[in-house]
């Protein structure tokens, strides 16, 4: 283990919140708008967590400790997970298969607190959220599935430290696919356009944000810093695959920051492009990154 | 070089994938013209020995037939017959993706399975091949439109044409042009009865076209 794998983590919470506001600049900048400043997420958060929480009388426990369990699991999850060749700080045998599984428990807490509430809005937020996971998470098994045969490594940091310019050679298809899938998961699993408006108030639509409507300040605070936590999360699986090597450990944050922020503008000019999908082809697509995944992990058995 | 077919490749079979998805007639036809450009480029690259202009004769009549002729045809169809989607196919379009996906697999077991005469440009060429081939028969059952039809069947000589590829060099350049005349025959044909059966009964449902027993006068 070296600085940077222990700096990565650091980083991810701190900076998280800039990539929410590369994605706003670069959708305003699309719009012809001025857009809210980059720093936007970093504002909200501080106003949210200078207020006090209210917490209606027919909630319990479950509803308070929903963001804080789910902030908890992703900040788990960020320790796992490598960002290129940066290592993790964490890594062994197996610890793909807690990383989804940590992902699953953030969200099962998420559902929950928002069941608790009561209130029907919640409710179906929560249905859709499920629903759309039932398609993600076998598809986000599959591709590391695929990852794993190819790399013949079975934890994530073996996994993208294999990948390197000559590995490519040969494997394109393979890449090209995973990359393909992983986005698509990306783009689901963090509520972006073409399965969920994150700008949307219209309750109808909504499935993420529906779900956390009755979170108010700290609490809200931590749910949107963990969205931001996701996002890094994600975002380090899909851009991982295609980053470079450099000689200095440090380097390779840096190379990995970067590639994090060109996937937020790539985030935002995909958002300005697309209308969201009607929500019954939703899974359509999230079945098609499964089978952009199923046939990676084809092309692995030769 | 190897590199470049097997992302042709994997390209078809995500096309074929798209063309079970597709419930646009007007998408799935540019869809199916893609794929005909990028099989016209197969000969070329799997070409080893030989004379070259065989490769370019089969690749560039292949291109052109499949990627101008054959949706310009279709396309025509589709306007004087005034249909643009498939509505209710017999399988639902997840569970087409979902069993193309196993029938993917089985083509990759199979194709790993198959005794082959020669050395194969690239090992999933057999694999895709049949994929297409099956997605071809598919579309031709689990869809009522006659359009959505005729292009299963544009896709499974898509997949004969890449299966074909494996023994470019055996097969005599005659037979491959040949069997593209008759497959632009079948089109045209198939074209202009699809018009026919419109112009008849009102829809080119071929479902129904099992109930054409004249009623008793």
């Amino acid at each position: 283990m070296n600085a940077a794998s222990v700096l990565h983590p650091l980083l991810a919470v701190l900076a998280a919140p800039l990539l929410f506001g590369a994605i706003n600049r670069t959708k305003a900048f699309f719009a012809g708008r001025c857009g809210p400043p980059l720093l936007q997420t970093y504002f909200d958060l501080w106003k949210l967590f200078r207020k006090g929480a209210t917490y209606s009388r027919t909630t319990t426990w479950i509803f308070r400790a929903g963001p804080l369990v789910n902030f908890a699991c992703l900040l788990a999850a960020l320790t796992l997970v490598p960002l290129g060749h940066v290592a993790a700080p964490l890594a062994f045998g197996g610890d793909l298969i807690l990383l989804a599984y940590l992902l699953g428990m953030g969200r099962f807490f998420t559902v929950a607190a928002a069941l608790d509430v009561g209130s029907s809005f919640e409710g179906m937020g929560a249905s859709r959220e499920v629903q759309f996971a039932t398609f993600a998470e076998p598809a986000l098994l599959v591709g590391l599935a695929a990852l794993a045969r190819e790399t013949q490594a079975l934890s994530l940091t073996a996994m993208y430290a294999h990948l390197s310019g000559p590995a490519w050679n040969g494997v394109l298809p393979l890449w090209a696919l995973l990359t393909g899938g992983f986005f698509i998961l990306f783009l689901a699993e963090n509520c972006r356009i073409p399965v969920d408006d994150p700008n949307t108030h219209l309750e109808l639509t909504m499935i993420h944000e529906v779900m956390v409507l009755d979170h108010g300040a700290v609490d809200f605070g931590f749910v949107q810093w963990g969205a931001t936590l996701k996002m890094w999360i994600l975002g380090a699986m899909v851009v991982g695959l295609w980053l470079p090597e450099t000689r200095h450990p440090l380097g390779n944050l840096a190379v990995g920051a970067v590639g994090l922020l060109a996937l937020a503008v790539v985030t935002g000019i995909v958002e300005s492009c697309m209308a969201r999908l009607r929500l019954l082809r939703v899974p359509q697509l999230l079945v098609g990154a499964g089978v952009l995944c199923a046939l990676g992990l084809m092309l692995t058995f030769r | 070089m190897n590199n470049t077919i097997d992302l042709i490749l994997v390209a078809l079979v995500l096309t074929d994938l798209i063309l079970l998805g597709a419930s646009r007639l007007r998408n799935a036809i540019r869809i199916l013209a893609a794929q005909g450009l990028m099989l016209g480029l197969l000969p070329l690259l799997a070409h080893r020995g030989g004379p070259i202009w065989h490769a370019l004769l089969l690749g560039g009549g292949s291109a052109v037939l499949k990627g101008f002729v054959f949706p310009a045809l279709l396309n025509r169809a589709l306007r004087e017959t005034n249909a643009n989607r498939e509505i209710e196919p017999f399988v639902g379009y997840v569970a087409s993706l979902l069993i193309g996906v196993g029938a993917l697999a089985l083509s990759f077991w199979f194709g790993a399975r198959l005794p082959l005469p020669a050395a194969t440009p690239s090992q999933w060429l057999v694999p895709t091949g049949l994929f297409t081939v099956w997605t071809g028969l598919f579309l031709i059952v689990a869809r009522r439109k006659a359009i959505t039809q005729v292009l299963g069947y544009v896709a499974m000589e898509n997949g004969i044409f890449a299966l074909g590829m494996v023994l470019v060099e055996a097969m005599p350049l005659l037979v491959e042009l040949g069997v593209l005349l008759d497959v632009f025959a079948a089109v045209f044909v198939m074209g202009i009865i699809v018009f026919q059966i419109n112009r008849e009964f009102d829809h080119i449902d071929s479902d129904q076209l099992s109930a054409l027993k004249e009623d008793a006068p």
